[in-house]
């Protein structure tokens, strides 16, 4: 009798077994800036992110999704903690997020010493793409420099001669004005780094431009900052001077305050909303209708976050343990990206086109349009550095 | 030459506007010998004041006189309601009370306007560029800043030294126990002064709102150089608080425009451009310690304690 019980008691706890594994929830961790000036973005990316899971029905892989949403604060010793707390507290079992390179670098040792997944949405500091590559750290967005190598390549074909170049002086801001002179062949004849995040008032910088004379002025301004700049360079009277060519510095999440001041600036972008694929209209348009504004690019880079990470979980039939089968699942961008189909690189840098867009005006509001492609299948130029053990 | 010209300008035009937080900073010190860190919250409301009703009447001027006026009504409201009750108390109370301050602001900033920010735009007669001197081209904008803040800094100059009320604001900076002995009523003089530098701080953030944008937390950074101001000029001076924040602005402004370029007459440019911006930063404070270290007191001191 008792011997029965318990073989019945074994054999129903083996079959539970496997259930149990398959319902263990898919824990994520993201990391953004959810206040101060820049919490615009971060809402973006968070509001970018449910609407994914909401088009995966809330499950990857059979598996429920969790999601644990932290605060940066735009601070690299911030965003080191919580990816700490993310990793050893909550125990995720992939982080995603990072809108700041200098936060990004920080918060880089902990998951990759855990052996955590990480996956940048926006940040791409060129040390990633290149010696500190990892085998568990994937972008969905770019590596910093391939922007402004396209808007580099743009300043090349309209004949642009001299350049000065601003930028703020933090990781991604060297990266940007290090990018553009990579790829421009003309000469620049001045650059200025500004301090970040503290300095708004670029007075100093745009009388030093005016001065040099240059036939172009490239600037790279993220965020409120870039509301600040386009603002000032008006104030002076630079409009109709000197023209500006950007990259990050005009996007959905700002146009809305640069409105017509924006109109024939020309920036350069791996996603823009009008880009004709299916998936991309699906989100494009159940944003809007959810949100009644227009994703940005981060928000489009945390879409393609969620469904790299699902392609991966769908692969190991929601079985989080198996790191090495994930990782060579995600390295083939098995998914539908809202860019278009991309391959990776060897340090999981997205090889991809570069668009140039455009500010034109609709009825009583701005948007961004995709005028043409600079550049196809732009890859870094740092992937030779990286060496994936 | 031009070129430095039109540093100059602009680091003028970054001091007088550090005179505006500063004069109110310092008064309140002097007179209240309050810290008052929420100062800087007062200039942030400003911004915000302003930018909603030139929204809501179409008009940029009135739009300034209605922020001023909710500003200074706002400030009132603070001194009656919370600053009361700090009176007399050690520092490091006025300091944990007022950054209490800062925090509610910014919550009730973000509460009423959300996290994005607002724009003031100007309207077209001042959004152009303007030749202050042959070949010197300067933001008409810019420029009106410069003229504002130096009629504001000689009315101060005339209420302060030619009035009544000026008197006994220089007689609460110099011995507050002797001024309140001779029967004045200081609570009232305690309400007009903070209120006088509500005023100022507002001002001085509707002005910066066209330039910078009205955000969350605008004040903080600028509220430690209008500190590093007041210890530079001496406390409860307000003619120190000018001097002060003209070095300041000039320091800071043509520091950040020449001192890279000066570093690359014997560095590397990339080492050049890295600790251009860094040594350009510390400036000010370098002057701070200068300061600190030759005459504690600041350079014009007015009180005696």
């Amino acid at each position: 009798m008792r011997g029965k019980f318990l073989a019945v008691a074994a054999i129903s706890a083996i079959a539970a077994g496997p259930a149990v594994a398959q319902n263990k929830p898919i824990k994520i961790g993201f990391i953004s800036t959810f206040s101060g000036p820049t919490a615009v973005i971060g809402n973006d990316m968070r509001n970018s992110f449910e609407l994914a899971l909401d088009h995966l029905g809330r499950k990857m892989g059979g598996a429920p999704v969790e999601i644990i949403y932290e605060d940066d604060q735009q601070k690299p010793e911030v965003g080191v903690q919580k990816t700490q707390k993310l990793i050893e507290s909550d125990k995720v079992d992939f982080i995603v997020g990072y809108i700041w390179s200098n936060v990004l670098l920080a918060s880089l040792k902990p998951a990759v010493d855990s052996k955590t997944f990480l996956i940048t949405a926006n940040a791409g500091p060129s040390q990633l793409a290149g010696e500190l590559c990892s085998p568990y750290v994937f972008s969905t967005s770019w590596q910093n420099d391939q922007t402004p190598e396209a808007m580099g390549l743009y300043m090349n074909q309209k004949g642009v001669k001299t350049a000065f170049l601003i930028g703020p002086n933090y990781a991604a801001g060297k990266d940007m004005l290090a990018g553009v002179a990579a790829t421009f062949k003309g000469q620049v004849i001045g650059q200025e780094l500004t301090k970040w995040p503290d300095q708004l008032d670029f007075s100093a910088e745009l009388s030093k431009a005016r001065a040099a004379k240059p036939d172009a002025i490239f600037v790279f301004y993220p965020g409120a900052a870039g509301v600040q700049f386009l603002n000032q360079y008006a104030q002076m009277g630079l409009k109709g001077q000197i023209p500006l060519y950007t990259a990050f510095t005009i996007d959905e999440t700002t146009l809305p305050r640069q409105k017509e001041l924006a109109i024939g600036v020309p920036g350069a972008q791996e996603w823009v909303n009008d880009l004709p694929n299916e998936q991309n209209k699906k989100f494009v348009a159940d944003y809007k209708a959810k949100h009644k504004t227009g994703p940005s690019f981060y928000g489009a880079q945390s879409y393609d976050a969620v469904n790299l990470i699902n392609s991966a979980v769908v692969a190991v039939k929601g079985d989080t343990s198996k790191k090495e089968d994930m990782r060579k699942e995600m390295e083939k961008a098995n998914f539908k990206s809202v860019r278009g189909n991309f391959k990776y690189g060897p340090n999981h840098v997205p090889i991809q086109n570069f668009y140039l867009q455009d500010v034109v005006k609709q009825g009583d509001d701005f948007v961004l349009k995709t005028v043409s492609t600079i550049v196809e299948n732009s890859q870094d130029r740092f992937h030779s550095k990286c060496t994936m053990k | 030459m031009l070129l430095f010209i039109e540093q100059c300008l602009n680091g003028l035009q970054f001091g007088l506007l550090l005179f505006l937080l500063a004069a109110g900073l310092t008064l309140v010190f002097g007179i209240m010998d309050l810290v008052n860190l929420a100062h800087g919250s007062l200039y942030m409301l400003g911004a915000y004041f302003a930018a909603t009703f030139a929204a809501l009447t179409d008009s940029f001027l009135l739009g300034i006189l209605l922020g001023l006026a909710a500003t200074l009504v706002v400030g009132m409201t603070v001194e009656v309601v919370a600053l009361r009750r700090l009176y007399g108390r050690d520092h490091l109370d006025h300091v944990l009370g007022t950054f209490g301050l800062i925090l509610f602001f910014n919550e009730v900033v973000r509460f009423f306007w959300g996290p994005a920010g607002l724009n003031l735009p100007l309207p077209s007669w001042l959004n152009r560029s303007i030749e202050v001197l042959p070949g010197v081209p300067y933001s008409a904008y810019r420029f009106s800043i410069i003229v504002v803040a130096l009629v504001v800094a000689f009315l101060l100059y005339v209420v302060v030294m030619r009035t009544r009320i000026g008197m006994l604001i220089r007689a609460g900076a110099s011995n507050r126990e002797m001024v309140s002995a001779l029967g004045v009523n200081i609570q009232l003089l305690y309400t007009l002064v903070f209120g006088l530098g509500a005023a100022l701080a507002g001002l001085a953030g509707i002005m910066q709102a066209p330039i910078l944008t009205a955000q969350i937390g605008m004040g903080e950074n600028i509220l430690i150089l209008a500190f590093v101001v007041i210890i530079i000029g001496g406390i409860g001076s307000i003619r120190g608080a000018l001097v002060a924040s003209m070095f300041v602005g000039l320091v800071d402004t043509v520091g950040r425009a020449f001192l890279p370029d000066l570093l690359k007459l014997f560095l590397t440019p990339a080492a050049a451009s890295t600790a251009g911006p860094a040594l350009s930063s510390m400036l000010i404070y370098v002057l701070m310690a200068i300061v600190l270290v030759v005459r504690p007191e600041g350079l014009f001191p007015a009180a005696r304690r």
